[in-house]
């Protein structure tokens, strides 16, 4: 093995490299060349080091230099400076108050992290299996297959108390047991990589960033409920998460980590690729389910659960993705270690995508019952350009908005839904005053109409209805009584469709009037829109083939 | 050998019809011997989902991601920049082919927002300056 005095780890996830990455990588392994560093200075090509505000990033060790916003231009620089006479380039280094040469840990946005589903991002190469595995990579498959049984595994995770982090929090544990109790020969594995929350890319990082923790998880999952595949379902808006999960498996097949007979234990399985086409509708399991057989991506009726009839109609354990990359840890280390991080009933930690008017954007790693006020000031590093906390909005288009004065709620799933939203897959868009809530809720709605599927008539007919309301607010057209008609029919909605789509779908609109009614009601009352982002100017508006139509006005 | 789905077998369709990206209905209707599924059940899946198409589009496909961190920075500016360029709107093709207008409810890549993807490739922190340069050497076809 080669040994080079310095490690170049330059972030290649996605958002990186849409603001150029790659132009930079390539700059800085000329100019390595150029000055003859090439056997003293590697670059490795890691996944997504989270602050995506600020790439193209670099990071360099030994010292653990953070470089951000790299051009091309920039390389020349510190290949000279830096790697040739070890002068760090401060103009591109990460400026954090009060450090000369702050590292990643003395940086304010990683410090308050914790990272067990993202402890390789950014740290690995996530093309390399073996990096995977020095990181002490499939070492808890290792330890499932040689000394576990199938039902000692469940165990450990009911022991654990991970909680489903695709949403709504169901106990991993129980879920995992129901399928494994079930006597069928055929039981299929699935990994809902359908992330499509507005705002949310959480799974696309694991997937991009580090594949083999996935593979991993569900590896483990199939030899704790006794099934023989896996379907992994990702949708088509993420192809280097596919590209790098298709590499991946072949790598684990390589090395006898996948397929027949794993590690010489007699236990076999696999694991495949779908992807989706464009319908958030697949996010909905039962609705994935119709899609990964080939179907249209319509909700099916529940019960039957998955866990009793679902794939091909056999017993299926569906989990999304940082569920299953948290199962390697939770096994390795324990589930007690994993129960010391997080609260009593929400152990863990939990990825957000922090999105919105806030310093820094990025994806975060938090121990749950962290409170919102630390996430927005200490990691997100507070409001820009002098404006004010408004709310948060979290969860997505199921989700709510937590307004200021709950700032200093915790994070947990308790606690949220004590506030009428929801944890949600990891959505964290911050707004500032300069955000009207009704606006949001309308823009919110206008996705749930859009990605309605229209198999049930609640969401299909219901959610245009509260629309055109909302749409008449905020063009300055509102009446009394809109309010409460815009709570009924959110409450109908939100009790009578056929999948949590529908069922969620009313939640921004019914949370927003909760802790703003006074803004819907200037726009009603006073025709203002507090926050001067609505036009309030009535205009026709459209139908879907473009053609104007009247707003009805009742008497 | 599992058999192939139908989803499956319109992506690779739709994948192997790299100038016009569509699903015709002769090749549609070449899955039935395989799938043994009605041509109605087909269509319906195709017609399902946003990313495949039974009509012809560009070459170039541009989804502009409509979601709410784009929103608040501005994506507007950037679809309306890309509606000029083209001379088309969301849903079209442009005349000589070449380009195809779509947006998405979410391309994840809210930081770096507002963002696009034109076919596999993302492009982020976009200005209507940017999204000009883009589309200019596009169409001088000086990359792929």
């Amino acid at each position: 093995m080669k040994i080079f005095r310095t490690h170049a780890l330059v972030c290649s996830g996605a958002q990186c490299l849409s603001a150029g990455g790659n132009n930079f990588k390539d700059a800085l392994s000329a100019e390595i060349n150029s000055a003859g560093l090439q056997d003293e200075v590697q670059i490795v090509e890691t996944g997504c080091m989270g602050s995506c505000e600020m790439g193209p990033m670099m990071v360099v060790y030994p010292e653990g230099t953070v470089y951000i916003k790299l051009v091309p231009s920039d390389a020349a620089e510190i290949v000279k400076e830096h790697f040739l006479k070890g002068r760090p380039v401060k103009r591109l280094m990460w400026n954090a108050s009060g450090k000369e040469f702050p590292t990643l840990s003395e940086i304010p946005f990683f410090a308050k992290q914790t990272k067990l589903v993202l402890r390789n991002c950014g740290i690995i190469n996530p093309e390399n299996i073996e990096e995977y595995i020095a990181n002490d990579g499939y070492l808890a498959l290792g330890k499932v297959l040689t000394s576990m049984k199938p039902q000692e595994v469940v165990d450990e995770i009911k022991k654990s108390g991970l909680r489903g982090r695709g949403g709504a929090g169901f106990l991993t544990g129980l879920k995992w047991g129901y399928v494994a109790s079930q006597q069928s020969g055929d039981k299929y594995v699935i990994c809902n990589a359908d992330e499509g929350d507005p705002g949310a890319y959480m799974d696309r990082s694991v997937l991009e960033s580090d594949p083999h923790t996935l593979l991993e998880g569900m590896i483990i999952a199939g030899y704790a409920v006794g099934a023989i595949k896996g379907y992994i379902y990702v949708r088509a808006e993420y192809p280097l998460a596919v590209k790098r999960v298709a590499l991946a498996l072949k790598h684990a097949r390589a090395f006898g980590l996948l397929g027949s007979n794993i590690l010489n234990s007699g236990f076999s399985f696999d694991i495949a690729i779908r992807m989706g086409a464009g319908a958030f509708v697949c996010g909905e399991e039962t609705a994935l389910i119709n899609s990964i057989e080939g179907k249209r991506g319509e909700p099916r009726k529940k019960p039957p659960y998955p866990s009793t009839a679902g794939l091909f109609d056999k017993p299926t354990l569906i989990n999304n993705v940082e569920t299953f990359a948290n199962v390697p840890v939770i096994i390795h280390k324990g589930a007690q270690f994993f129960k010391k991080i997080g609260t009593a009933t929400s152990p863990g930690t939990k990825v957000f995508s922090l999105a919105g008017k806030v310093n820094t954007t990025g994806l975060i790693e938090v121990p749950l019952g962290i409170t919102l006020r630390e996430i927005v000031f200490d990691i997100g590093g507070g409001i820009p350009e002098g404006h004010s906390f408004k709310g948060a909005l979290i969860g997505g288009p199921s989700g709510g908005v937590v307004p200021a004065e709950h700032l200093d709620i915790a994070i947990d799933y308790e606690s949220l839904d004590s506030i009428g939203t929801i944890m949600g897959s990891g959505g964290l868009i911050i707004m500032d005053e300069t955000s009207c809530m009704v606006d949001i809720a309308k823009f919110f709605l206008k996705f749930t109409v859009e990605e309605s599927c229209g198999k049930c008539t609640p969401c299909r007919e219901g959610t245009p209805q509260m629309l055109k309301i909302l749409q008449r607010i905020t063009s300055g057209e509102g009446m009394p009584g809109d309010i409460e008609n815009l709570e009924r029919t959110g409450r109908i909605i939100s009790r009578t469709s056929l999948c949590g789509l529908g069922q969620s779908a009313s939640n921004p609109v019914l949370s927003t009037i909760r802790f703003f009614k006074n803004e819907y009601e200037s726009h009603i009352n006073e025709k203002k829109c507090p926050s001067s982002v609505c036009d309030m100017k009535p205009k026709a508006m459209e139908n879907k083939n473009g053609k104007k139509i009247r707003v009805r006005k009742i008497a | 050998m599992e058999k192939k789905s139908v989803l499956e077998r319109l992506h690779e369709t739709q994948d192997k019809e790299k100038e016009k990206n569509y699903i015709s209905e002769q090749k549609a209707s070449e899955l039935l011997k395989e799938n043994s599924d009605s041509l109605s059940h087909i269509y319906g899946v195709a017609t399902f989902y946003t990313m495949l198409s039974v009509k012809p589009r560009g070459r170039y496909i541009i989804r502009i991601c409509r979601n709410l961190a784009c929103h608040l920075e501005n994506a507007d500016s950037v679809a309306e920049e890309l509606k000029n360029l083209l001379g088309i709107g969301f849903g079209e093709t442009t005349t000589d082919g070449k380009f195809t207008l779509e947006e998405s409810s979410c391309l994840g890549m809210c930081s770096v927002a507002p963002a696009m993807m034109i076919n596999d490739e993302p492009y982020g922190n976009l200005t209507p300056e940017k999204v000009k340069d883009i589309i200019e050497s596009l169409k001088a076809g000086s990359k792929k």
